[in-house]
């Protein structure tokens, strides 16, 4: 069961336009950088992404972005990136804002085997509009139907050639939900080892989810928010 | 008046020991340099994080080491990490005993906006919206009037809303305020130096006084 494939490019070699997406990671965290570098390179167009950020302006999805390759973006925060913006201000680009856990929770129905789950987030707000509302308990909640996507492309520290899957700290984030509900999942790692090198005590994404993976490189991981303290 | 850090501090106070806690971003942050030390609490970080540490020493952040606000922080010992499903899982259960967050807007009936101003700002909810349709101990922190001087504890909220009949206590440079299920903004206490008229003037919507209003301790 040898998922390896030898580069980004050929991992996404059938991605074409019009397609739909998950792409892994939180704020510039768990980024797949190299897949997301070889969309830019294909050019294909007319993407929906579903990520919970759009990158900024240099980085992670803004690249896309910037080349008009995204038609939709579904995502729960979009600050901090200025040509995301004018794109959306202009009616170049489409979004749909929905709230955060609803779209983690959209993508671990996906690969739960779940079409639809029952939330109370956005009771009473317009993203409640159009949508079923059933009382459980005396509560609200809205039905929010499994995100159905083409590919799901996420960022893991450690995988081996069978698609088994570790992610290091928090960029496990959305990656981990995502890597579950592609009908296709592309992984890139850091780290790609043989089978039995990685304890399966500590696996996050069993591989039978993952059907291609291979080693990236040149990682910038790149900080949006350097915080520290001084030593006293 | 208090300032940013005086308004963090006074909501320090409001947890308690064994309490999971989840900070907003900007005001509710900075409530974590005022957890009184020995108070065992352990903060939940939407992304993926409970146990989350201070900031890193300089030189040792670590990108794959983020807060919900993208700040580079550091973990204590017993933090746990999972992914964002389960995040909002323990979220909607009701495991998180404190969500302290920021606000635009908030109305006598508790409800809160926070997310969008049509036409000039959108940047999304975020965790937000989740967070306050489940939590059931809602802390707002936020100044009692907009930069335009207009209130923003109201009758009615006029941004597009966050989430109804939610917030339960609200902290401002002002005041501590209880939102009432039966409506209406309880003022409990006033910051050092402020007085019940400034309060009033402050506060469009039902403003709800009884007794002696003692000044904040802080």
């Amino acid at each position: 069961m040898n998922k390896t494939v030898s580069s980004a490019d050929e991992a996404i070699r059938d991605i074409r336009d019009g397609m739909t997406l998950m792409l892994g990671g939180f704020g510039m965290s768990g980024l797949p950088e190299n897949c997301i570098a070889a969309l830019v390179r294909k050019g294909v167009k007319d993407l929906t992404c579903i990520s919970n950020n759009a990158g900024v302006d240099d980085f992670g999805i803004g690249l896309m972005l910037k080349q008009r390759q995204v038609k939709k973006m579904i995502s729960s925060y979009v600050g901090e990136n200025a040509e995301f913006e004018r794109q959306l201000l202009s009616g170049e680009l489409e979004v749909e804002l929905i709230p955060q856990g609803t779209l983690a929770t959209r993508c671990m129905a996906a690969g739960y085997g779940m079409p639809a789950i029952f939330t109370p987030a956005g009771i009473g707000t317009e993203v409640a509009v159009g949508k079923e509302v059933r009382n459980f308990n005396g509560k609200d909640y809205l039905m929010e139907l499994a995100f159905e996507a083409h590919f799901a492309i996420v960022k893991a520290w450690k995988g081996d050639t069978m698609g088994n899957l570790i992610y290091r700290g928090t960029s496990r984030n959305f990656n981990a939900v995502m890597a579950m509900a592609g009908n296709v999942t592309i992984a890139e790692v850091e780290e790609l080892v043989e089978p039995g090198e990685l304890d399966p005590n500590f696996i996050h994404t069993p591989g039978i989810y993952v059907h291609r993976i291979f080693q990236g490189k040149d990682y910038e991981k790149r900080i949006e928010q350097r915080t520290v303290r001084k030593k006293v | 008046m208090l300032d940013k850090d005086g308004i963090a501090k006074r909501i320090a106070k409001e947890i308690k020991d064994g309490y999971y806690v989840n900070l907003g971003i900007g005001i509710p942050t900075l409530v974590a340099n005022y957890i009184p030390a020995g108070m065992d609490v352990v903060l939940q970080s939407e992304n993926g994080l409970l146990g989350m540490g201070p900031f890193p020493y300089e030189g040792e952040e670590d990108p794959d080491f983020i807060n919900a606000g993208k700040q580079t922080i550091t973990m204590l010992p017993g933090a746990a990490i999972f992914d964002s499903a389960m995040s909002f899982g323990m979220i909607r259960a009701k495991k998180v005993n404190l969500t302290i967050l920021g606000a635009m807007e908030v109305s006598e009936n508790g409800d809160i906006a926070s997310w969008k101003i049509p036409g000039k700002m959108v940047k999304g909810m975020g965790g937000a919206m989740d967070l306050v349709a489940s939590a059931e101990n809602i802390i707002v922190a936020m100044q009692h009037v907009n930069k335009a001087g207009e209130s923003k504890l109201l009758t009615r909220c006029k941004l597009p809303l966050t989430g109804i009949n939610c917030v339960k206590k609200i902290v401002t440079e002002l005041a501590v305020l209880d939102v009432l299920p039966e409506g209406g903004f309880k003022l409990l206490e006033r910051a050092p130096g402020v007085t019940i008229e400034q309060i009033k003037n402050a506060t469009e919507g039902k403003l709800i006084i009884e007794g002696e209003v003692p000044e904040m301790v802080i």
